[in-house]
């Protein structure tokens, strides 16, 4: 027993601490690399500026494609009962008709698209809708680059307007004129 | 003169180091502390929808937010539809072009990111984005999430 009671005094009892800047180190960078500084994304749209006496130019209604979202977010495509992932066709469609349709548009540049809504449509409906036309573009113009020998739109872009400082003609060419209706008078 | 030289030869070599973690702890708590999450309290529910056609914003210091939807109640509970900007609910919609104005004229390249909730109907955003026009500001986002299939 004597013994044993000596060798408990021996043990050293301390913590070595050499590491514990390591631990430390490793803690903050692990902090560092997993902190991500969420980036906002969303829907970009421009609103048109505020009406004055004049009214806005007139717009042939052909080149007009009309969605129209009701108040239980079903859809009215050119006065047609439509869904919603039959949007993106009608729209591509309409945009790259060229003129050869008579109900579609006569070019890409004088293509409208406009959304509707009454006052008790769900946002996510509109969103919906709208999602589905902006890629509907997306897509045209991603094809227009493959078309000019890019990867995608993307690619274009970053190659051709951000390193080259030349116009975006895919843009020029496409230009994504989605309109926001007026909403109908308060009664 | 050689006991001069032996004396130069001896020297401790090492930087002490036991202190070294608590200097680094002390700068991890340093950043901890000063990190702010969030700069103004959210008083309304914003679940955001979820979209496909996503455009990022980079520069955070052109965007101001605009916040729609249930006013969050005391005890889990959600009110009427509200709209937010900054730190105040508005009460009266009309108030939304003065102060649109006033940030235009301090950051004449404003975005107005719009985070309503998916609950919320058209009427009032598109109330307040009457306000917005008339006020001038017209670039906005309406923020969504990465739709994932």
């Amino acid at each position: 027993m004597a013994g044993l009671l000596k060798k408990k005094k021996k043990r050293e009892s301390e913590i070595p601490t050499a590491s514990m800047a390591d631990i430390a180190f490793l803690l903050l960078i692990f902090f560092l690399v997993t902190t991500t500084i969420n980036v906002d994304t969303g829907i970009g749209m421009v609103l048109p500026p505020p009406l004055d006496e004049q009214d806005p130019p007139p717009v042939r209604e052909r080149n007009m494609l009309k969605i129209l979202v009701n108040e239980v977010g079903q859809l009215l495509l050119e006065d047609n009962p439509s869904a919603v992932n039959l949007v993106r066709d009608e729209v591509k469609k309409h945009v790259t008709n060229n003129g050869v349709d008579p109900n579609y548009a006569e070019s890409p540049t004088k293509a409208i698209i406009s959304i509707k809504t009454s006052s008790q449509t769900p946002y996510s409906a509109y969103i919906d809708v709208l999602d589905e036309t902006w890629m509907a573009y997306f897509e045209i113009w991603d094809s227009e680059a493959r078309r000019l020998g890019f990867q995608n739109y993307a690619h274009y872009v970053n190659e051709v307007v951000e390193t080259q400082d030349r116009p975006n003609e895919v843009r020029e060419r496409f230009p994504a004129a989605i309109s926001i209706a007026e909403p109908d008078p308060q009664n | 003169m050689s006991t001069h030289f032996k004396k130069k030869s001896k020297p401790k070599q090492d930087i002490p180091t036991a202190s070294l973690p608590d200097i680094i702890f002390m700068l991890l708590i340093f950043f901890m502390v000063t990190t702010v999450l969030r700069e103004n309290e959210v008083r309304v529910r914003t679940q955001l929808p979820a979209a496909e056609a996503l455009t990022k914003i980079d520069q955070k210091r052109l965007v101001s937010y605009v916040w729609i939807g249930p006013e969050k109640l005391p005890g889990l509970q959600l009110g009427n539809t509200r709209v937010q900007i900054d730190d105040a609910l508005i009460e009266d919609l009309s108030g939304v072009r003065s102060i649109m104005y006033r940030k235009l004229t301090e950051q004449p390249k404003l975005i107005v990111s719009l985070k309503v909730d998916e609950t919320s109907e058209m009427g009032i955003v598109q109330e307040v984005e009457q306000e917005l026009r008339q006020a001038g500001t017209l670039r906005i986002n309406y923020s969504t999430t990465r739709l994932v299939q």
